[in-house]
């Protein structure tokens, strides 16, 4: 049995596993550990191999992103359920493994590799900057913002945000990881605590006024809204400090709309275009 | 008037629209260190309301005063709604402060109609125009346009706009006149048939210009990449044949986007010439559902509604609902059919087709594979055939197969004849999971 310890990141796992499998160990034989979770650990020496390395170990890039994808989870057992399907990819010779959706270890895969997405997604969607000042050297404005992501994904996720808000410097601060953006490098450094953050920026009330006006009180569907907008991410959204007060005024302001008197038709004002509108209306229908 | 009291208005006034989608939008970003923003790829919703809807847009009037008496509508000339007008450097600011804050992915702009379409879009466009050449804004655009307006001015709005749309409002024109009597199916079709050209226009110049190799680059020409409209439901007596058929209409004839139902809800300056009860909000679903099963699963609107039934079941998607009256072209044996056949299985969407199609390559299908990829068996079980499974023939044939499939008895009174959730009260409950 060896035991490999790694930093639970992808480009350590992807280190390690290619170690591995060039030496032929099968997938039973390691027991793989997160060294920021276990005492250290040494790797044990490994046991003589007895395969042939293969001269060169190619696997499709849809397994390298998945891979990434994979990394990023917290389940424990991820890295060894990868180093699994890696090993049957190229040892096990089932090349088509990726493409097969009944199979269990791709389709493990992929449900992780969909919880990361969906919380890449999220993070795009709830990240809220908060401006903090305009640098004087360089004129441009500086924001900043507080993140708590279910995944360790900060790496995967920022890009997006260096190609939409290129032209500002920003910081997205996180508990496990912190990232930032100068106008040239996006960096990255070890997580912060949330008091590191402002938290409000001027225009906050503006953006409530306007969740609070483009909601529709007539139509209300809580269990809608947290599906997609579930209740750990609104202590960082600014609109949701207003939604329970949204939700307990709705049903008086309906009761109010259906309560008022019903408008009159108004004639038509004196309008040059409405007239010609009107008038190329009447003419159509004599013409049909 | 303040800047605050003007957002309130303006909003309110364009929350009827439910279009909110900021997907399908051309490839750009501001890598390049001028401006600010990026499109293309899946869009964004920044936050959800408490109506369930997504807010991925700022979403405001111009202005809210209108000449036009459409009578489902806040905005109309007979409303006694307060007025007010932004002016187009405010929502230009606005839209730059949202969006560096990453509350938004974009503007949708539209207004109510003054003076003339000409002069309302010119206004409108003045926004577009501003937040693309004076800030380089990358972010996504929709213009909503008066089918009235000049084709010159359409045009000008499609070059800033990633979307552009025009509402048809209701599936006819005696439903219009009625309602909304200052509008024009026929103007309507005409300009869509207008956006439709100029976009297919646009693509294969784009086409074109990437495969000239040769120095100077031919630049591509811009134009929206996509149209759609929205129908309200409920406000007329138009069946969901009708409304579908419409539908149908504009995705082949004018290849739209998207088509949105907005099933009509109470506002808060009601008209004498409309109803008083809403249509229960599941017509709409089931609407949409309709939709996609006419988009990506190969049905047309005769079998989801056959003539002597003109509106959706209710209480059962559309699909189920068309598999129990054909019954006799079941069980499909998961196996062996073709791609068409799956996608008419109660149950299945397209994603786990294409798994089905996928994993049967390598071995029988057997219902545990299905449930690994989530799939409700619940559900399929009657309809199917796997390695394993072959249903009952009574079970298929059972006249009370419909039972199966109804919802609970209390979740039915909650969900079809009360507007659900039932009171404000209940569904905060819900949340804080207080009794
Ligand atoms: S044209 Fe009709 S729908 Fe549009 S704002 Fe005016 S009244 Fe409302």
């Amino acid at each position: 049995m060896i035991t490999a310890t790694i930093q639970p990141t992808f480009s350590a796992w992807r280190g390690q596993a290619r170690e591995l499998l060039q030496r032929g160990i099968r997938p039973e034989h390691v027991d793989w550990c997160d060294a920021t979770q276990t005492p250290a650990l040494l790797m044990e020496e490994p046991a003589a191999y007895t395969a042939r390395p293969p001269t060169d170990i190619k696997v499709p890039a849809e397994f390298l992103n998945l891979a990434a994808s994979v990394c990023a989870h917290t389940d424990a057992r991820r890295f060894a359920i990868l180093y699994r399907l890696l090993y049957r990819l190229t040892w096990g010779g089932e090349r088509h493994l990726l493409s097969h959706p009944a199979d269990p270890d791709t389709r493990q895969c992929q449900v992780w590799a969909k919880a990361i997405g969906r919380d890449i997604h999220k993070m795009h969607a709830f990240v809220r900057f908060r401006l903090i000042g305009v640098d004087e050297a360089t004129q441009r404005e500086q924001f900043v913002a507080w993140f708590e992501p279910e995944y360790r994904i900060v790496q995967l996720a920022t890009p997006f945000f260096r190609k939409r808000f290129a032209s500002m410097d920003w910081s997205i601060l996180t508990p496990h990881e912190c990232a930032h953006w100068d106008g040239q490098d996006l960096t990255f450094s070890p997580g912060v605590s949330q008091s590191e953050v402002p938290d409000a920026d001027a225009h906050d009330d503006l953006w409530r006024t306007y969740y609070r006006s483009i909601f529709n009180p007539a139509r209300l569907k809580v269990q809608a809204m947290q599906s997609e907008m579930p209740q750990k991410y609104w202590k960082n959204l600014p609109e949701a400090q207003i939604i329970h007060e949204l939700i307990s005024s709705s049903g008086e302001r309906m009761k109010q709309m259906i309560a008022t008197p019903e408008r009159p038709v108004k004639p038509m004002p004196d309008n040059a275009y409405l007239k010609k509108l009107h008038g190329r209306k009447r003419g159509a229908e004599g013409e049909g | 008037m303040e800047l605050t009291r003007k957002l309130e208005i303006l909003a309110d006034a364009a929350k009827y629209d439910a279009s909110c989608a900021s997907s399908g939008a051309a490839r750009k970003d501001s890598r390049d260190g001028k401006g600010i923003g990026s499109t293309g790829g899946m869009g964004i919703c920044h936050s959800y309301t408490p109506d369930g809807r997504c807010v991925s847009l700022l979403k405001v009037l111009l202005t809210n005063a209108c000449l036009y008496d459409c009578h489902y509508c806040i905005n109309r000339r007979s409303s006694n709604v307060q007025r007010a007008r932004f002016t187009p450097e405010e929502v230009v600011q606005l839209t730059l402060d949202f969006y560096k804050r990453n509350y938004i992915e974009g503007l949708f702009l539209s207004s109510g109609i003054v003076r003339s379409a000409d002069f309302t879009m010119e206004q409108v466009i003045e926004v577009a125009r501003q937040l693309r050449e004076v800030h380089h804004f990358r972010g996504y655009i929709h213009l909503k346009t008066i089918p009235e307006a000049s084709q010159e001015l359409i045009e000008k709005a499609g070059r800033y706009a990633d979307r552009i749309s025009i509402n048809v409002e209701l599936p006819t024109q005696e439903g219009l006149d009625k309602l909304a009597p200052e509008k024009n199916l026929a103007n309507t079709k005409q300009a869509m048939g207008g956006i439709r050209a100029k976009i297919e226009e646009t693509v294969s110049a784009r086409k074109e210009a990437s495969q000239i190799r040769n120095a100077p680059r031919a630049k591509a020409p811009v134009f929206a990449t996509g149209q759609s409209t929205q129908m309200i439901v409920g406000a007329d007596e138009s069946s969901d044949a009708l409304v579908l058929a419409r539908a149908d209409e504009l995705y082949r004839d004018y290849r739209l986007r998207r088509v949105y139902y907005s099933g009509f809800s109470p506002i808060p300056e009601p008209s004498v010439l409309l109803p008083i009860k809403p249509p229960p909000l599941v017509r709409e679903h089931r609407l949409y559902q309709a939709d996609w099963l006419l988009r990506f699963y190969g049905f047309d609107v005769g079998e989801l509604l056959p003539r002597e039934d003109p509106n959706l079941d209710l209480e059962l998607d559309p699909k189920l609902a068309w598999a129990l009256r054909n019954r006799p072209l079941f069980p499909v044996d998961i196996n062996r059919a073709p791609r068409e056949l799956l996608w008419r299985i109660p149950g299945l969407g397209t994603v786990n087709v294409e798994r089905i199609v996928a994993a049967r390559r390598h071995s029988r299908l057997r219902l545990i594979d299905l449930q690994r990829m989530r799939v409700s068996l619940k559900k399929v079980l009657p309809f199917i055939i796997a390695a394993d499974h072959t249903p009952r023939v009574a079970v298929l044939e059972a006249a009370n197969l419909r039972h199966r499939f109804l919802p609970a008895p209390r979740q039915l009174e909650l969900n079809f004849n009360a507007p659900p959730p039932a009171t404000p009260q209940d569904a905060l409950m819900a949340l804080s999971g207080q009794l």
